[in-house]
Order: structure tokens, then C-alpha cells, then sequence
């Protein structure tokens, strides 16, 4: 079992195994057929070091912020680790965010440092959001043209400073990102994961799914998630195992990594998994009628026998094609960010596939439960992860209950957010906002949130509050958005959607022109953010003295109307 | 060299054909998310099928957060 209790810090870890592996392929970098760079564990080193030194040069000290925009590409793994070797605290963002949203969390982070790659700072250079990050001091492209307007920022590749850089030590408790688990609209969420926490999850994962010199990890799963900052970078590294990144992730790239590099482990959404499924079930329903019935016996003995725990040796002898697909050293596929039905999991598991299928939460330093395969249930989501408590909150007599989690994984709280973070952290324990029960066996199972949103396919948490700007100056006497689940808990966790709350002026008809306005609007929203369907309430909403809706109260008055007929598509 | 108009039919045309869409279904303002039903995955599938069309590359960025196909057309035409 991995043993980090030595380290203080990300930083600490990551550098001492920079050392210890020198001569071992850390990172490996594709685009489309081409392969642009293949670096060991020393260049690593070499890349890093100078860009620690110039941050340091700059005056960039312990506790100083920067932020990471850019997608999955060894640079953003080099300037991680030069930020945490300078002793500062990073700020991984999606960079699927819009320009405003990035600005908007780049001033609530405090960063004062950016790095990001050329084609997203064109972007937020001439963005309006700009004026407001006053913070950002220094900003760092990668990648840009040589003719290329920079607009305020310095080359990456040319800030380099000469001579070592003098590390920068941390203690445990410190903050070492900040990772926004949502609130781009309105409270932006800050979680605060301290080095301690990402020591400890370290442990707890590599205790079930281990990297070691050789394992390569495909990394797809955007970095700043907390998942693929787990396994894509500091689980692998500290193992002096390979992470492959690939700059073009079209199917077709994905599908050819696996066997072109020999890919161990991948982690990805569910809907990736369900597509992946798909593809391979209408490969499967094309094979003529003979071959088919070979296959189909093939699989049913692979069921029998792997029915106690996986058996890789085997599986990879009785269904060879499926797993040369996969490269052959496959060992298990990681699924996060959102719930994944059984019957996805069924399938790959049934291949001789193991799927790492867990539940988690950014607020918790990712994985809370992971099934351990002993042995495979494809109807829960595994059993708390060593070092993790988990219990079941105010469970009603059926046993399904809130969710909450006590561990050194939990994080410190939600940047300059001490509310917020009372709510989330109490007495210690983590409320999830989750509904769950154990099984006989440990097993925790899910059924529904206790809260107001939702999480989609792709692994992206949605509050209402924060689309609900889209929607302002709507001709329509008030509105609001929520979860459809939160007004009539389904007890499921897919199919979640969204629903627009509508309570017109006296005597207003709804219009097909209010429909189509609100269409119009619903459009200007990210495709997976935007609402589903129209509630009418012809009723004043609830609200408190300083005129905030009291959603709670809102929620359960809908909840009286029938969900078939109330929900009006668009 | 292609104007955008011809450009942008091409693209009408190449998505019909790929979600086996009768010709002339799709129009440049559509939401190919909402008109085709697909998730993002489905549309990165698409834009292969453009680039051999057209003869280039378009990295994944370029898309970002495109989902009609008078934008998409705009992108490719800038890269021929």
C-alpha cells in the first residue's frame, strides 16, 4: 500500500518521486495520429523547475493563487506542479466555461497569476469580464502563434527564470486548490481541498486501483475535476506511472489510444460509457448469426466464471477482440461525475471489463464509495473507501436517508463562503445533499437528492440559481427555476431536468410568443444547462422579508400539482 | 475557393447525410443539439466528417460552445 504519510504536501510528494523515477515515461502527449512529446519523470523535472523559478522571480510566494485554464495537456500538469513547488494555491477552472465565467471565478479564486492556452486567452483578453479581475497580475499563454496579439500576457514557453528554484514547503492543513464544484451564475462553490486532503484520498484509491512504473492512465476527463486530478496526475505520479493526454478527442483518437498505447486504466463520464456501449452492442448485433452465438457463449462464460471477482487472464483469453480493442492491458475503466445505471456497468463488467464505479463529491475530495469488485454489484455504489465514514442521516423507515461523510478527505469549506460552508460541514460531517442506504453487505445505494439540482450525463452539476440570469426581464410577473426532482423526488438519479416555474400577471395568456421567448433564451444556454419544460403557478411565490424566494416552501407547494400533466414542453 | 454560402450548404448537407436526414432538412440557424437530438460526443463525430470533407483541421477549441451551423460553417470557412 502506497505510503505518503511522510508528506506535507502535493508539492512534497510529487517532487521526491520526480527523483525516484527519473528514468520512467511520465507523460505522453497526442494529437490526432501524431504523437508531440513523450517526457520522462527528469524532463518533467527539467521543464518544471524553470518555470517554478521564474514564478519565484516574480514574487509569486506561499499562499499565492494561480489558475489553470486549459485542456488536458502536459503543460498543464508542468505548471501545476511548478505553482505548488513555489508554494502557491491553485485554481484549476473548466475551460468550457464562457470568458465571463472564467473571469468572474478568477476574481473570486484572488489569482494572481494565469496560465492558459492561446486560443481560450483571445478569449478573455478582449472579454468585458476583464476589468472586474484586477487581481490577475500576471498571465501566462501557451502555444501562441508567433504573430500572435498577446494582449497583456507573457509566453509560457519564454518564462523561464535561470538557476534552482528554492522549494517551497507546505503543511498538511494548508489550502492546495480550489476547486469550483459550481456556482459560474450566482455563489460561485470554492471548495477548499487542502494538501492533506488529496494525501489522504491518494491512499484511500490506490489501495483499490494502484499505479505503479508502466501503468499508462488515458486522461480525458477535464483535470481541473477533481477525478481526473486524482488519477490523472498526482495518483499516477506519486506511483512513477505514465498519464496520455490527447489533444483532440474525437472517438475515433480515443478509440485508436487505447491500443497504440496500451492503456491501463481511463476514467470517464457516464455518458461516454453508455456510448462506448453502444458502439460496441451494434458491433456485437452485427456479427452473423453463427459468430454471434459463439460470442454470446463466450460472454456466459466469462460470466460464470468472473461471478465471484474479476479474472482478468481469463477474460482476456475468452473475449481476445473485445479486449485487443482496448488495447489488451486494460484493467479497469473509471466512471465519475455522475450516476451510471447498472445495466451500463452490467454490460462491461460481463466483457471482462471492470468498471471503477464509485460515488463522490468534489466536497469530499472526490471518491467517498468505490465497488471493490469482491464481488461485482452493478446496483450500488461500492462501500466507503478506507479512511471514509459514511452515514445515513435521518433515515426514514425505509432506511433511505441523507448521505453525510466524515474523513481527512473532506474539504476545509467553500472559499470566503462561511455560510455556505455551515451549511455543507456540520459538526464535522459533511452533508452531502444525497439520498442513500446501506445494504446488508455495506453496499451504499442511491436514490435521489435531497437537494436543489442536477447532474447531468456528462458529469456537470447544474443549480438552477445559476441559469436563472437568462431568464431575467422574462414578461411574465415572477419565475424560477428548479430541478424537476427537487419539486417530485423521483428517488432516481438519471433523467434529472430542469424546469422553468412560471407565474404570470393577472389576466397574461401564455403565449405562443412567451413560449417562443422563452426558447429563445433557453438557447442561449450551454446545450446541458438548459431547462426541460414550464410549470404555470398561478399563485404569488413565497418569499422572505428581504424578497428572496423561499424555494423550500415554492418546492412543496408544486409538488402538489401532477408532474405529467403541469410540466409543459417547450 | 469556397464562399461561406457554399460552405454552409456543404455542412447542411454533410449533417443530413451523416444523421440520415432528408436533404434540405436542416437550415443554417438550427441548433444541431435540439434539430439532431445529439449529445457532444455525437457532434465531435460530425466534425470529423467535416474535416475530411474540407480538407483541414479544426481543433476541438474552435468548437467550443458552437451549436448552430451557420457558426460552425463561419469556423471552417476561416480555415480554409
Amino acid at each position: 500500500m502506497l505510503d505518503l504519510s511522510k508528506y506535507q504536501s502535493v508539492g512534497e510528494a510529487v517532487k521526491d518521486a520526480l527523483d525516484q523515477f527519473a528514468n520512467e515515461v511520465c507523460l505522453i502527449e497526442a494529437d490526432r495520429e501524431r504523437e508531440k512529446e513523450r517526457l520522462t519523470y527528469r524532463d518533467f523535472k527539467e521543464r518544471a523547475h524553470p518555470l517554478a523559478k521564474a514564478l519565484q522571480n516574480a514574487s509569486f510566494a506561499a499562499g499565492d493563487r494561480a489558475s489553470i485554464i486549459m485542456t488536458n495537456q502536459s503543460k498543464w500538469l508542468i505548471s501545476a506542479y511548478a505553482v505548488f513547488f513555489a508554494g502557491g494555491v491553485l485554481g484549476p477552472l473548466d475551460y468550457k466555461l464562457t470568458p465571463d465565467e472564467h473571469w468572474q471565478l478568477l476574481k473570486h479564486s484572488g489569482a494572481s497569476v494565469l496560465i492558459a492556452e492561446y486560443p481560450i486567452w483571445r478569449h478573455l483578453s478582449v472579454s468585458a469580464g476583464r476589468t472586474a479581475a484586477t487581481n490577475v497580475q500576471a498571465v501566462l499563454v501557451t502555444e501562441a502563434p508567433a504573430n500572435a496579439v498577446l494582449g497583456g500576457a507573457q509566453r509560457w514557453e519564454e518564462f523561464r527564470g535561470a538557476g534552482e528554484p528554492v522549494f517551497v514547503p507546505r503543511s498538511r492543513r494548508d489550502t492546495a486548490c480550489i476547486v469550483y464544484s459550481s456556482g459560474t451564475g450566482g455563489r460561485p462553490k470554492g471548495c477548499m481541498i487542502t494538501h492533506e486532503n488529496y494525501l489522504e484520498q491518494c491512499v484511500a484509491l490506490t489501495s483499490l486501483y494502484p499505479f505503479w512504473p508502466g501503468v499508462r492512465y488515458l486522461s480525458i476527463l477535464p483535470t481541473n475535476h477533481a477525478i481526473d486530478f486524482m488519477v490523472g496526475f498526482f495518483g499516477p505520479f506519486t506511483c512513477g506511472a505514465a498519464v496520455v493526454h490527447l489533444r483532440t478527442l474525437r472517438p475515433e483518437y480515443v478509440r485508436e489510444a487505447f491500443p497504440k498505447y496500451k492503456i491501463t486504466y481511463v476514467s470517464v463520464v457516464p455518458l461516454v460509457l453508455k456510448n462506448l456501449q453502444k458502439g460496441l452492442q451494434a458491433r456485437f448485433n452485427a456479427l452473423p448469426a453463427g459468430k454471434r452465438k459463439v460470442f454470446n457463449a463466450l460472454v456466459a462464460i466469462n460470466k460464470a466464471v468472473t461471478k465471484g471477482r474479476p479474472r482478468l487472464g481469463i477474460s482476456r483469453c475468452l473475449l481476445k477482440q473485445v479486449h485487443e480493442a482496448f488495447g489488451g492491458e486494460l484493467r479497469a475503466i473509471i466512471v465519475g461525475g455522475a450516476f451510471t445505471e447498472p445495466q451500463t456497468l452490467q454490460f462491461f463488467y460481463d466483457l471482462g471489463i471492470p468498471v471503477a464505479n464509485g460515488y463522490g463529491l468534489t466536497e469530499a475530495g472526490t471518491a467517498v464509495t468505490v465497488n471493490d469488485l469482491k464481488p461485482f454489484r452493478a446496483d450500488t455504489v461500492g462501500k466507503p473507501l478506507p479512511g471514509m465514514e459514511v452515514r445515513i442521516v435521518n433515515p426514514a423507515g425505509d432506511g433511505v436517508g441523507e448521505v453525510s461523510v466524515r474523513s481527512k478527505t473532506v474539504m476545509a469549506g467553500y472559499l470566503n463562503d462561511p455560510e455556505l460552508t455551515a451549511e455543507a460541514i456540520v459538526n464535522g460531517w459533511l452533508m452531502t445533499g444525497d439520498l442513500g442506504r446501506f445494504d446488508s453487505a455495506g453496499h451504499l445505494q442511491l436514490f435521489g437528492r435531497k437537494k436543489n439540482m442536477i447532474v447531468t450525463e456528462e458529469g456537470k452539476n447544474i443549480y438552477p440559481e445559476d441559469i436563472e440570469a437568462v431568464f431575467e426581464s422574462l414578461p411574465v410577473k415572477e419565475f424560477c427555476v428548479f430541478a424537476a426532482n427537487f419539486i417530485w423526488p423521483s428517488r432516481s438519479m438519471v433523467g434529472e431536468k430542469l424546469v422553468l416555474v412560471v407565474h404570470l400577471e393577472p389576466g397574461q395568456q401564455y403565449s405562443e410568443e412567451l413560449r417562443r421567448d422563452i426558447n429563445a433564451r433557453n438557447n442561449r444556454l450551454l446545450n446541458y444547462k438548459r431547462i426541460h419544460g414550464v410549470v404555470l403557478l398561478d399563485e404569488d411565490f413565497p418569499r422572505t422579508a428581504s424578497l428572496k424566494i423561499k424555494r423550500n416552501v415554492l418546492a412543496e407547494r408544486l409538488g402538489k400539482l401532477d408532474s405529467a400533466t403541469a410540466i409543459l414542453s417547450l | 475557393m469556397r464562399t461561406l454560402q457554399q460552405t454552409t450548404q456543404e455542412v447542411l448537407d454533410l449533417a443530413a447525410k451523416h444523421f440520415q436526414l432528408p436533404a434540405g432538412s436542416l437550415t443554417p440557424g438550427d441548433d444541431f443539439f435540439k434539430k439532431l437530438g445529439i449529445d457532444s460526443l455525437q457532434t465531435l463525430e460530425m466534425l470529423s466528417r467535416l474535416e475530411n470533407h474540407f480538407g483541414i483541421e479544426l481543433p476541438d477549441y474552435e468548437v467550443q460552445g458552437v451549436s448552430d451551423f451557420k457558426t460552425l460553417a463561419e469556423r471552417i470557412q476561416s480555415r480554409l
